[in-house]
């Protein structure tokens, strides 16, 4: 299964954890089951109407998901979700 | 004029506080003073707030022209709570007119903000030392950021003059005088194999994985950002106190751009200028335009440039963090975000560089680019007082600029004033 990494100012939404196992095969999915456990995760990183927050960047191995297939991107077993704060900029 | 830059006491004597803490942006959450840049509640951006009432009722024009000439000048507006005693001596950079360019681009009146006269010859020396100031307060001993050169060099030179540790992490293709620069002022420098946002990925999980770094341009970033302000700041000063018709930046994450619009606007709410409508006019480079994308195409959405293709490396952002703020802004002002083809910036660098004998880097030549794109386009005109920010010098990417330049005398000549008559004369015939 895959695995998601948490930055630590979320950590406290999910007990403290740094990475999670990632359920699902779609980065959509493994977001809703993973804000279904942890719901102040998805509090803060999500929108009234579910939408992703514009201020989190999601990467599977090191890649943008939006020059991928954004959340509909398969995750396979190996692969590794990195959720960061949207910041990018010298 | 000021001989030396004095001790700490010295700076600022009739200094009183303006910064009141660091909420985030989106939500207004407050969060404490500290090595933190993004917010528990929402995620959102963290900055840093003023009581601008208490600044205006202490801090006047004349305090201010009484101080040394560096950033420090404006503390009161810098977040801050005293004006740095120690580091490089930042700020203050000339406003120079520039009448022949003016005549060339059909203005009245040019002024060059001439940021590649700064301590390491970039605007980076501004963020820096504030952020430099801040990460003092916190006990820090090490200084770090994800460059695509400038900020590596002001970060190194930085951490040098305060006594700290420079670690600068870099995309692996930069510039070699850049990497150069950064490694003789004795930082470590780390070469990465990825472009400029793989870089700074890399140091978000550093600062997410490290104990005791201060990452300039990440867990600083709320202090850091301010420093941009200052060119705004200066640029009213040396106007006589008062802000121009039109600004012209370049924008990579587009907080510099952003952060000048804020700085004139903060000495409007303070009382030391007069509010008045200023455009704002931001420069990327075609090839890795993704905010003036988002401007042409009239949306807030801004589509990642994965693979940036242009010789403008020092604003080849991919994901800019201040996209949606940076179009606030050029619409909100009147303004707007160009994108300037390669062989645009070099023509551009070339005409700063024969008209006013200003040599900038790829950066400026994309910021004098923008301004010609617009007065094409009518937002910019013949009457119009415009100040263009030229953040870097042309000595740091002089590759870039020279490729394609024919050298005027290809073979050396002889020695004798027969061999230079010679040549000079088939040269002029020739032209």
């Amino acid at each position: 299964m895959g695995r998601v990494r948490i930055p630590p100012v979320l950590r406290d939404t999910v007990n403290g954890s740094r990475e999670l196992p990632a359920r699902g095969v779609t980065v959509s999915e493994i977001l809703t089951d993973l804000f279904a456990i942890h719901p102040q995760l998805g509090n803060r990183l999500s929108d009234d109407a579910g939408r992703l927050s514009a201020f989190v960047n999601v990467y599977i191995n090191g890649k943008d998901i939006r020059l991928l297939d954004g959340i509909a991107t398969p995750v396979g077993k190996e692969d590794v979700v990195i959720l960061l704060p949207a910041m990018a900029g010298g | 004029m000021n001989l030396a830059i004095p001790a700490p006491a010295a700076t600022a004597p009739d200094f009183v506080p303006g910064f009141d803490g660091i909420r985030c942006r989106h939500c207004g959450t407050g969060a404490p003073t500290g090595p933190r840049f993004v917010c528990t509640s929402c995620f959102g951006p963290l900055g840093a707030t003023y009581d601008y009432a208490r600044v205006a009722a202490h801090l006047t024009r004349e305090a201010i022209a009484s101080r040394p000439t560096t950033i420090w000048r404006y503390a009161e507006l810098l977040p801050v709570d005293e004006p740095a005693g120690r580091g490089l001596a930042v700020g203050s950079s000339p406003l120079v007119a520039a009448p022949r360019l003016a005549e060339r681009l059909g203005l009245r009146r040019v002024w060059v903000k001439d940021d590649s006269r700064n301590p390491t010859l970039s605007f980076k020396d501004r963020v820096v030392a504030v952020a430099a100031a801040r990460a003092q307060a916190f006990g820090f001993h090490t200084l770090a950021c994800a460059s695509t050169g400038n900020l590596a060099a002001s970060v190194a030179a930085t951490a040098a003059a305060l006594g700290l540790r420079a670690v600068v992490l870099v995309p692996a293709d930069l510039e070699p005088a850049k990497i150069a620069q950064a490694a003789a002022l004795g930082a470590t420098v780390v070469r990465v194999d990825g472009p400029y946002d793989a870089v700074n990925r890399l140091c978000l999980e550093l600062t997410d994985e490290l104990d005791g770094w201060a990452v300039v341009n990440v867990n600083l970033r709320p202090y850091y950002a301010e420093g941009s302000k200052t060119i705004g700041f200066e640029i009213a000063e040396q106007l006589g106190w008062r802000a121009p018709d039109a600004v012209v930046a370049p924008i990579a994450s587009g907080s510099m751009y952003t952060k000048i619009a804020r700085g004139l606007a903060e000495l409007a709410t303070v009382g030391l200028i007069e509010a008045r409508p200023t455009r704002f006019i931001g420069g990327q480079a075609a090839g890795c335009g993704p905010v003036a994308a988002a401007f042409a195409a009239g949306t807030d959405v801004i589509e990642p440039v994965d693979r940036p293709r242009t010789i403008v490396k020092s604003l080849a952002i991919g994901t800019p963090a201040d996209a949606v703020p940076a179009l606030e802004l050029a619409r909100g002002s009147g303004g707007s975000i160009e994108g300037v083809e390669d062989q645009a910036v070099v023509a551009a660098v070339r005409l700063l560089a024969e008209t006013e004998g200003i040599l900038t880097e790829t950066a400026g030549g994309v910021t004098v680019g923008a301004l010609q794109q617009a007065i094409e386009r009518g937002i910019v005109g013949r009457d119009d007082e415009v100040v263009l920010v030229i953040s870097g010098n042309g000595l740091k990417t002089l590759d870039a600029l020279v490729a394609g330049v024919t050298p005027t005398a290809d073979e050396p000549i002889a020695p004798t004033f027969d061999a230079f008559e010679a040549w000079w004369s088939s040269r002029e015939a020739a032209a």
